[in-house]
């Protein structure tokens, strides 16, 4: 991976439409954003691609990159990987095969369902469950948000980590070996299109982590996509090919509780959103649960992908859309003993921590910064309005001591100072000697 | 850059106060983590304050945790004001608990808050007298 490419980011800001409000800077989990200059700022090295901002800004600024259907145009043959929470995205669907083909039907030769490779992923999983004692708990990896906030935020769990791969990329490798195998074709001349629910899934194929470089050569929106796909619906249903490789396993998958469900274990905790996933974190990192506990799902989005913002319907409809199509199918149409096409399911690198929050380089230099934090801290107003374009009193006096930010940008200082006429931050100075 | 010697906090724990059990040592938590101290060391830090806090909660008349960070370790001083331990060798057993009915059904009372602070100490010191109160510390050295 080239330096350059490290905290690549899908989200970003579309700089005519933001008007500089504090909306987004409040509901970042990360504390990514800050307002400069009348603009909103992502700090690269904090963001988790969770798209929170995109979910809450009023001004539609905040987008997500992806690619479109002519990204597809240099491949010989093209498959598409339906996430599926696309399955929930349409009304009066009672067979999963009337999207495949509607899919074969807007310019893909063929399709292979992440939901069949995610039930290939749930067998793997039981496997290594069983055959792993340590660690007890294990995190899932599906999500690549809440990898990406374990890896800033939660070092100490890195090692919970569920090392494989998600079932995105495994769709992506058996989906190449199945088209190479079927058309005699180069795998490079096959081009594999994930149809994403979220940003977070571009910049995992931009960056991703435990493996070298991803096998998706195309990111597409759902939102996209959709509209493409109604067109075909109607004929579609009218003679929908057989494709559908997943059950109720692969289906459950694009909704929270999903994935643990997949693992036929009920001592699981499946948690979605993204405040919920960090109290999870937190409580998991302080050995808070006094209970039995092997395994943790945890999803970004609320309701699980069907949540991403990259989807058309609200989540909760495309959930009951969910359910009511994955009920009557087998509990799993994929399975590893039988499957024509294999590939390794193992993470291959190790996920490293980047400490990105840190005050100093060194012990020593964080001890000085955070005595300079209290000090700063005290003479702040302690408001979080937001109005200097941090999202708190605290973010502020830190991106002062990283030398990122400038306390003197504090409104409620100045309000005060044109009230009183005396100068708090002289009295700041003068008082605490910085 | 000069250096101070240590960075200090002190947190108040208020008997009974169960909803807000755990927040000093989360906070304390969070400032080690932007501070170069390494993961397993924060770790220990966090559950072993914790306990602490648990314990002043649970048995004590609330008190207070002193926390003092130099560049090579974390002493955390925790002091309440009674009731204090007849028996310190056998509060430190492994399973041996007094918490009340009520507590235990909170999920707490499981008899390892002392032997646990002590396992993730790398110094660790108990000192009590019935009727006047319990002084706990400890030291964990960052590597």
């Amino acid at each position: 991976m080239a330096e350059n490419q490290k905290f690549f980011h899908s989200v970003y800001l579309d700089k005519d439409k933001c008007r500089g409000c504090i909306t987004c800077i409040k509901t970042c989990p990360t504390q990514a954003i800050r307002v400069r200059n009348g603009k909103a700022h992502i700090i690269k090295e904090f963001c988790i691609d969770c798209g929170e901002c995109i979910r809450h800004c009023p001004h539609y600024a905040k987008q997500a990159s992806f690619d479109h259907m002519d990204a597809l145009e240099g491949f010989k043959y093209k498959v598409a990987l339906p996430a599926p929470s696309l399955y929930g995205q349409f009304n009066h669907l009672d067979d999963v095969n009337i999207i495949l083909t509607a899919l074969t039907m807007i310019g893909f030769d063929d399709v292979f369902e992440v939901g069949a490779a995610a039930e290939l992923v749930s067998d793997a999983t039981r496997k290594y469950l069983a055959s792993h004692a340590e660690p007890q708990i294990l995190i899932s990896t599906a999500c690549p948000t809440v990898t990406r906030l374990i890896r800033i935020r939660f070092p100490e769990l890195l090692d919970n980590l569920l090392p494989l791969k998600p079932p995105v990329e495994v769709a992506a490798e058996l989906a190449r070996k199945r088209a190479v195998a079927q058309t005699g074709l180069k795998p490079e001349e096959i081009g594999i299109a994930f149809i994403s629910p979220c940003p977070s899934k571009v910049t995992a194929v931009q960056d991703p982590l435990g493996i070298p470089h991803s096998s998706i050569d195309v990111v597409l929106a759902t939102r996209e996509i959709y509209p493409l796909m109604l067109s075909a619906m109607k004929e579609a249903r009218v003679n929908p090919i057989e494709h559908c490789l997943s059950g109720k396993i692969g289906v459950g998958w694009g909704l929270s509780g999903g994935e643990a469900a997949g693992i036929l274990l009920d001592n699981y905790i499946a948690a979605d959103g993204i405040e919920n996933v960090v109290r999870v974190l937190e409580d998991l990192e302080d050995e808070k649960f006094q209970m039995d506990i092997r395994f943790v799902e945890l999803n970004a989005c609320p309701g699980g992908c069907v949540g991403g913002v990259l989807n058309v319907e609200n989540p909760f409809a495309a959930s009951s859309k969910m359910k009511h199509l994955k009920k009557y199918l087998p509990v799993a149409l994929s399975h590893p003993e039988d499957f024509p096409f294999k590939t390794d399911m193992e993470l291959t690198e190790e996920i490293a921590y980047e400490p990105v929050y840190m005050l100093g380089a060194s012990m020593l230099e964080s001890i000085n910064n955070m005595v300079r934090l209290e000090k700063l801290m005290r003479i702040l107003p302690g408001l979080d309005c937001g109005g200097c374009g941090a999202p708190t009193c605290k973010a502020l006096v830190e991106d002062h001591i990283r030398g990122k930010g400038d306390i003197h940008s504090c409104t409620e200082l100045l309000r005060r100072y044109y009230v009183s006429g005396e100068d708090p931050f002289e009295v700041l100075e003068e008082e605490n000697n910085l | 850059m000069s250096c101070n010697d240590s960075l200090h906090f002190q947190y108040v724990v208020s008997k009974d106060d169960f909803t807000h059990a755990g927040s000093a040592s989360s906070d304390v938590k969070n400032k080690l983590k932007k501070m170069n101290v390494d993961a397993s060391a924060v770790r220990k830090v966090s559950i072993a304050m914790y306990e602490g806090e648990i314990n002043m909660i649970i048995h004590a008349y609330g008190g207070t945790i002193d926390v003092d960070i130099y560049e090579d370790r974390i002493v955390m001083c925790l002091k309440d004001t009674g009731p204090g331990i007849a028996n310190i060798e056998e509060a430190m057993q492994e399973g041996f608990s007094t918490a009340p009915a009520d507590v235990i059904n909170l999920g707490f009372g499981a008899g390892m808050g002392l032997p646990n602070m002590r396992a993730n100490s790398d110094e660790f010191n108990i000192e009590s007298e019935v009727g006047v109160g319990t002084t706990v510390t400890m030291t964990i050295y960052f590597t």
